[in-house]
């Protein structure tokens, strides 16, 4: 015997297996519609590859595969593709996704299906994809993609792969029916994925409330080095990480993998479907599955096809649904209700539960936590359920996180346990779901914080750039000046700009007015100073009688003009200025006697001020001096001061907001006024 | 008919707080059984006037809160705590003073605070308190018990000294754990021979009060409405301070184990006061630790208080400690290597 383990926690709710495991898995037949949700199992939905009206046949792949974690989707029947809608599924929420719908043509012919049977022979990564490609997705609940489970990381050590058939859910017997009558191709589906994956062992691993199950497995794993382990019942063994540490006393790290304590879980359900696929060639169409509660007349297992509609399987086990208020997809503990039984079967449907009110009474109204701590002692997490309940009504999401919230499973111990009937594990849902909702917030928050604080970078960045240029330019210009300075005493170049420059600098100092004149004077002077010029030459040339006469007479004719043209300007420009001036100086300006009469004017407006008004030009005044006070304080307080200086103008600080608080109250009764 | 929309599980067991609170009442039937043998009918006197009490404070602190009579009083958290004050008191105890304790209880103690799961501190333990310390004279006066000499008063006598006070005057005598702390000069052995207060293992009727309420603490236990932790490290922890100051029974001794044990409230505090799920620690770790820390200060307070016994006031100390306790003995969550959230 195998040394087992035990986890904290855990409950013993009535098993009420019995009922449906008296009858063999019974064939459910072919429904008159067939309902194929694309989304199945967690990961992305699968894409349509067929068109309405187009003949299918059974085994046909109807939807591909889209992205790592994503499984294909293929016909349970051959038939038409009656429609590709929006149908209602079997989700918590009750919301509708894309189905694709087919109406069976009642012959239920076969696609040619290609086996494996001697897959030893196979690589290992082309198993992974025949996996893929029948559509095998984890049929225990969450319905996860059994190729990605498989697809081991490389250089990752696998110790132990467990085949799970612990089924500690009550109520559900499908995974003990197949273990019942199936037990071959268990084992044989046990045997693929051994040689898929490598491990060091293989373990069946089944609660001992299923001695049939135990006794068939074992027959059939005779001589295979297969291990079936029997453990004492208890829920929730069969959650994967409760199971881990049951058969190997590992426990999987928060939120990692089990493939880091070197561990692979399959279900019982996917392992037969993995059988199939590979052996056979068959992909995922059926599945078994649970129909039991009171208000059916004849619980049992049924061979179902994918998307046949509850109601049809519900009918044949004699459903009675005056006696029914809820319709549970899966046990009584993890298990959701469904909005409607029209909705189809999918892979992780193990059972349908349709119980009578006095077999699961509506709960009645949560009474006070009394802390008991009853939740604690079931929870196979060791949380401390009743604190999480006390953070999660005051959403208090920090402590709930330090309270390791996320560690939960949902597996509804603590609310099973509780004596107030408080709905735990909804908080704990509730909780979850706001806080995931916050870090999406937050990260899209800091995402943006991010870019803009990169994009400043990014400006400033370039911003320093250009100065390091500007200032590069400017070194090597003032270097040239240097070494052209020592060769020769002075750049002519340079000194041209420099007195250019000084000229420039002299004319806008001395002011537009007094330039304009000057330029006006200047241009009459040296108009005169080429007449006189000019006249001189003039005479000169008459006097010797030369040929240039008449030009230079023209030319003293032209300069004669420009001087009075210049002159004129000169004397308008005077004019015009004198009498400007003259209006500015018109009245007597002292400016000691303005600036009293201004401060008279004020006092007088002062006075005029409405108390309001009065009040609220104190009130600002006195802000100001705060302000000024206080950035004085923190000068001083930087400057590390003398302690008396800061003590005093900490006092004047405190006094000023002091004048400012009565001047509010002032304010405040002028408004009211 | 629409089918029902709800979410996991949607099964419950079959545990309710209603039924948690008759179990404990339940389990005091036979240690008020004992009590009323060895000290006649003023226990039981006091716990019917203190359920009438209870209920009507209870109802009036509901309907001032605004909140559904029929749905909190059926809860039977009232009863709960008029049964364990009334235990507590002293029998033939007056009206008024029973009367004055549950108000305390009930209205400071529990609705003040909002009501049934929000109290920090035990209700009755409070109450009782209040009432020590209000009332020392009546509140440690107590019946002399069967075999002590004298007789025990019989029902009318109870009714009487509870609801007439003035015209009955009351017997009384010091209990085995007040004659133990005036002890200054005898050894135990002499002590226990020359008082007839003392019985075969401890107090004369105190033993097997505290036998029956062990027995009813057991069977709680086995019914797992609380768990181990708390009550035996209680017990355990008063224990050993009784062993290690033993002294060989000289005239400086506390009491043997057994004695302690058997005397006074032990027993009935242990398995139930300490167990009152809504102020004690809530971790297992944690409840070891608040149970140990109320034996060492029952033992305390019994030995070098003033009080003779010490119950009360070491819970309600505790009770202050809870949560402080409860914040460092966090449990280590599956898939985590240490206690503080850790990875």
């Amino acid at each position: 015997m195998r040394k087992t383990f035990t986890f904290h926690g855990g409950i013993h709710p009535p098993e009420n297996k019995h009922q449906s495991v008296r009858t063999p898995i019974a064939d459910a037949g072919i429904p008159p519609e067939l309902i194929i949700p694309l989304s199945q199992h967690i990961g992305a939905p699968a894409g349509v590859v067929v068109e309405i009206g187009q003949h299918v046949l059974k085994g046909q792949m109807i939807a591909e595969a889209q992205g790592f974690v994503s499984v294909p989707k293929h016909a349970p029947t051959s038939g038409t593709i009656h429609a590709i809608e929006d149908r209602l599924i079997a989700h918590p929420s009750g919301h509708l996704a894309p189905c694709i719908v087919i109406v069976p043509d009642g012959k239920d012919e076969w696609i040619e299906c290609k086996g494996t049977p001697h897959y030893e022979t196979v690589d290992k990564v082309k198993l992974i994809g025949l996996i893929r490609d029948a559509g095998v997705a984890g049929m225990g609940g969450a319905g996860f993609p059994s190729s990605v489970k498989l697809s081991v990381k490389a250089g990752t050590h696998i110790e132990t792969l467990i085949i799970n058939g612990t089924e500690c859910e009550p109520y559900i017997t499908a995974d003990d029916a197949l273990m019942r009558e199936r037990a071959e191709q268990i084992i044989e589906g046990a045997k693929i994925l051994r040689y898929i994956i490598g491990p060091q062992e293989t373990l069946i691993g089944v609660e001992d409330n299923k001695p049939e199950g135990i006794a068939a497995l074992r027959a059939a794993a005779q001589g295979t080095g297969i291990e079936v382990v029997d453990f004492p019942t208890k829920y929730p063994s069969g959650g994967e990480k409760q199971l881990i540490e049951i058969l190997t006393g590992k426990q999987v790290p928060s939120g990692g993998l089990p493939s880091q304590v070197g561990v692979v879980c399959q279900n019982i359900g996917s392992t037969v479907a993995i059988y199939e696929a590979v052996v056979h060639g068959r992909p995922l169409i059926s599945r078994v599955t649970t129909v039991t509660g009171n208000a059916v007349r004849e619980p049992q297992n049924f061979q179902v096809l994918l998307g046949t509609p509850m109601r049809y399987l519900l009918e044949k086990a004699g459903y009675q649904p005056e006696k029914n208020r809820r319709m549970i997809m899966g046990g009584p503990m993890m298990g959701f209700t469904v909005p409607d039984i029209d909705v189809p079967i999918v892979k992780t449907t193990n059972c349908l539960l349709a119980p009578t009110e006095a077999e699961l009474p509506t709960p009645p109204p949560a009474q006070a936590c009394i802390r008991c701590g009853m939740c604690a002692e079931a929870c196979p997490a060791s949380l401390l359920p009743q604190q999480l309940f006390w953070f999660a009504q005051g959403k208090e999401f920090e402590k709930l996180e330090e309270h390791n919230l996320f560690d939960c499973i949902e597996c509804g111990a603590c609310s099973y346990a509780c004596p107030s009937n408080i709905p735990l594990v909804q908080y704990y849902r509730a909780s979850k779901a706001e806080i995931l909702q916050q870090r999406r917030d937050h990260e899209k928050a800091e995402a943006s914080r991010i870019r803009f604080e990169s994009r400043q970078q990014r400006l400033e960045q370039a911003e320093a750039e250009k100065e390091a240029k500007r200032a590069a330019r400017k070194k090597a210009a003032e270097q040239r000046a240097q070494s052209a300075g020592t060769d020769t005493g002075e750049d002519p170049i340079q000194a041209a700009i420099a007195r250019a420059q000084a000229k420039k600098a002299a004319q806008q100092g001395a002011g537009d007015e007094q330039s304009e004149l000057e330029k006006l004077e200047k241009t009459v002077v040296s108009a005169q100073k080429r007449l006189d010029t000019a006249t001189t030459k003039l005479e000169q040339a008459k006097a010797e009688g030369s040929d240039f006469v008449e030009a230079l007479q023209t030319g003293v004719e032209k300069t004669r003009t420009k001087l009075a043209a210049a002159e004129q300007a000169l004397t308008a420009y005077q004019q015009s200025h004198n009498q400007a001036a003259a209006e500015q100086d018109a009245p007597p300006v002292d400016a000691a006697k303005a600036a009293i009469e201004k401060a008279m004017a004020k006092r007088q407006a002062e006075a005029a001020m409405s108390p309001l008004e009065k009040a609220q030009s104190d009130l600002a005044k006195l802000q100001q001096r705060l302000q000024k006070t206080e950035e004085k304080l923190a000068q001083s307080k930087a400057n590390g001061d003398e302690e008396k200086v800061i003590v005093a103008l900490e006092s004047t600080v405190v006094r000023l907001s002091e004048k400012i608080s009565a001047t509010q109250q002032t304010l405040q009764a002028a408004e009211d006024a | 008919m629409a089918l029902m929309r709800l979410t996991s599980p949607h099964a419950h067991g079959p545990m309710s707080t209603q039924r948690v609170m008759q179990y404990v009442l339940l389990a005091t039937v036979p240690g008020i059984i004992v009590l009323t043998h060895f000290f006649g009918f003023g226990t039981l006197v006091n716990i019917l006037w203190g359920c009438v009490v209870a209920i009507a404070c209870e109802s009036f602190a509901l309907k001032l809160r605004g909140r559904p009579l029929g749905f909190y009083l059926k809860d039977c958290s009232a009863l709960v705590t008029a049964f364990l004050l009334c235990i507590a008191l002293p029998p033939y105890s007056p009206w008024w003073l029973i009367a004055v304790g549950i108000a305390s209880s009930i209205l400071l103690a529990k609705q003040l605070y909002g009501g049934l799961g929000y109290n920090p501190f035990n209700p009755a333990m409070a109450g009782y308190v209040i009432l020590l310390i209000s009332f020392p004279v009546q509140m440690t006066t107590w019946a002399p018990p069967l075999g002590a000499g004298g007789e025990v008063p019989g029902l009318w006598q109870a009714l009487q000294a509870c609801f007439t006070p003035g015209q009955y005057d009351a017997v009384t005598m010091a209990t085995p754990l007040d004659v133990l702390k005036q002890n200054n000069s005898l050894l135990i052995e002499d002590l226990w021979q020359q008082n007839p207060q003392f019985g075969t293992f401890a107090g004369l009727g105190w033993e097997w009060a505290n036998v029956a309420f062990l027995a009813g603490g057991a069977w709680l236990l086995y019914q797992r409405i609380f768990t181990w932790h708390a009550p035996v490290a209680m017990l355990a922890s008063l224990s050993l301070l009784a062993a290690i100051f033993y002294d060989g029974g000289s005239s400086a001794s506390g009491g043997s184990p057994l004695f302690h044990l058997f005397s006074g409230a032990t027993m009935f505090g242990a398995f139930f006061i300490v167990t009152d799920p809504v102020t004690s620690a809530v971790s297992l770790r944690g409840r070891l630790i608040y149970g140990a820390l109320i034996g060492v200060l029952v033992y305390l307070i019994r030995v070098r208080g003033n009080y003779p016994d010490a119950v009360a006031f070491a819970v309600l100390i505790m009770n202050f400690a809870a949560p402080f306790i409860d914040y460092y003995t966090q449990p280590r969550t599956y898939g985590h290597s240490d206690k503080r959230g850790e990875k």
